[in-house]
């Protein structure tokens, strides 16, 4: 039962972490603003990892696909690949203090903007901006804040 | 394929296919959909799909701005209200002034080409859609209006706000479109420079308050304060749309081509209602029929049409008195319809 609300929660977060990517913002806030629903995804992954399984990694990037215009698949691909690293060393990236885990998350999300950059090359938009890989170092270092948030809810349940 | 996840002991849980066998499946189900989206002819259908399964999720996510604005504008004061009243009916002055002024070149264009029957307007239709989600990275300068295929929105359909082009209709979905901005990095507008006439072609920055003129050679006409107004070639915006102002021109000796920036006319990013224009192709105005264009698509060939260069030539002499003479007329010649 527990886990069955544990699901709805990781849900709704997700949901309202889809929100804050896609919510309209003034100015330049848009390039400082982390990729909410990659590190919820990456949070649940890692730390309720048989709950929320592959299936959020893709539904969420399809989303995101769906959302931000991008190539359909190339979000959901990017996303479940990181959340198959997640599911993979989840045990690793636990046990570890919370700055080191930070870490961990850098180079999932360096990983995800390859992924992403890759997949623009090959389907023609050549065009790329070193901004993106600042979404990559913002969300490293919101780990703790995301952590701190998320596992109210966790604790919650 | 299994034996990808088997080392950190997830069969020992026993609960369903492996984390590497499940991020295969879903993995080749990403490369599919992928395969399926770059083809031209199934990505119309499957984003006219996603735009409707979208739109409900945009409204929502936008209702507290629209919230907002609906409320300081029910509580707008007295005051407020009455100066705004005020400088609209000096503004209502001026372009009713501005019409007349038009008429009268109308009629002596008319006359000049030596026509018995009034050229048909510009402009056929209007419809005015609101902004409900804007997408403004680096990369992308995207809107999405609540207008679509059920309002007779189309792709490639030029996109104006009260002062300037905005860019054209990307994807069209039931009751939602989503429109590429010509600040997009991938969108390129063909303009004119009003001043003599040179035609170039205008690139998005990734800013929203910027325009790249990277074809122009060093040793080209061109000067900051240029007005940039679209050219008709290209087949999708009509001439004589105010485009842009020329802001910054920096040659250098070593290089073939200037270094040129535009400002665009239109308030790219503060934008809450646009206008979707349809126009008549049998005025002269319109741009030749072309192929449709993908939003992607390089800069088309300039299409030597001998209709248009005639016109190009003719608004190029009305020009200097002030913006494009068809885009004020069509505007108040459209007002009456919804």
């Amino acid at each position: 039962m527990s886990e069955r609300e544990n699901l709805l929660v990781i849900l709704l977060t997700s949901l309202a972490a889809l929100v804050l990517n896609i919510l309209p913002l003034p100015g330049w806030l848009p390039v400082v603003r982390p990729a909410f629903l990659v590190l919820t995804v990456l949070y649940w992954s890692t730390m309720s990892p048989f709950v929320a399984g592959a299936a959020l990694g893709f539904i969420g990037g399809l989303a995101l696909d769906v959302f931000q215009g991008s190539l359909l698949g190339e979000h959901a691909l990017a996303l479940s690949f990181v959340t198959y690293l997640a599911l993979r060393f989840n045990l690793l990236m636990r046990a570890k203090p919370i700055f080191e885990q930070s870490l961990y998350v850098l180079v999932a999300l360096v990983i995800y903007e390859l992924v992403l950059w890759v997949i623009d090359g090959w389907s023609g938009h050549t065009l790329s901006s070193p901004l993106r890989w600042v979404h990559a170092l913002i969300g490293a270092l919101i780990w703790p804040v995301v952590v701190g948030v998320l596992g109210r809810f966790h604790a919650a349940r | 394929m299994a034996g990808f996840g088997t080392s950190v002991g997830r069969p020992i849980y026993g609960r369903g296919p492996s984390p590497g066998l499940r991020f295969t499946v879903y993995a080749l189900l990403c490369l599919i959909l992928m395969y399926i989206d770059q083809r031209a002819r199934w990505s119309e259908r499957l984003h006219y799909g996603l735009e409707a399964a979208a739109y409900p999720v945009q409204v929502a996510v936008n209702s507290p701005a629209s919230a907002w604005h609906w409320l300081t504008d029910s509580f707008a004061t007295r005051g407020t209200l009455r100066a705004q009243n005020q400088q609209l009916h000096g503004q209502v002055q001026l372009l009713q002034l501005a019409v007349l002024r038009q008429q009268a070149l109308e009629r002596e264009n008319e006359q000049l080409r030596e026509l018995h029957h009034a050229l048909p307007p510009l402009v056929k239709k209007w419809l005015v859609a609101e902004v409900i989600g804007v997408e403004a990275v680096p990369l992308r300068q995207r809107l999405i209006i609540n207008k679509g295929a059920h309002d007779g929105v189309h792709i490639n359909q030029p996109v104006v706000d009260g002062s300037g082009v905005l860019g054209q209709v990307a994807h069209v979905g039931p009751w939602s479109s989503e429109v590429i901005l010509i600040t997009d990095p991938e969108h390129a507008i063909p303009v004119q420079i009003t001043r003599n006439g040179l035609r170039t072609i205008a690139i998005g920055s990734g800013n929203a308050d910027e325009l790249l003129l990277t074809y122009l050679a060093v040793n080209s006409d061109v000067k900051s304060g240029d007005l940039l107004t679209s050219s008709g070639l290209g087949g999708v915006f009509p001439a004589g749309y105010p485009v842009g102002r020329i802001t910054g021109v920096r040659r250098e000796a070593s290089q073939l081509v200037a270094q040129v920036q535009a400002e665009p006319a239109a308030r790219i990013d503060r934008a809450r209602e646009v206008m979707l224009i349809e126009f008549d192709s049998a005025s002269p105005a319109a741009p030749p029929a072309a192929p449709a264009l993908t939003e992607a698509s390089p800069p088309p060939a300039p299409v030597v049409n001998p209709a248009v260069a005639a016109d190009e030539g003719g608004s190029g002499s009305a020009a200097p008195g002030g913006h494009g003479p068809s885009s004020r007329s069509a505007r108040k010649k459209g007002k009456p319809h919804p």
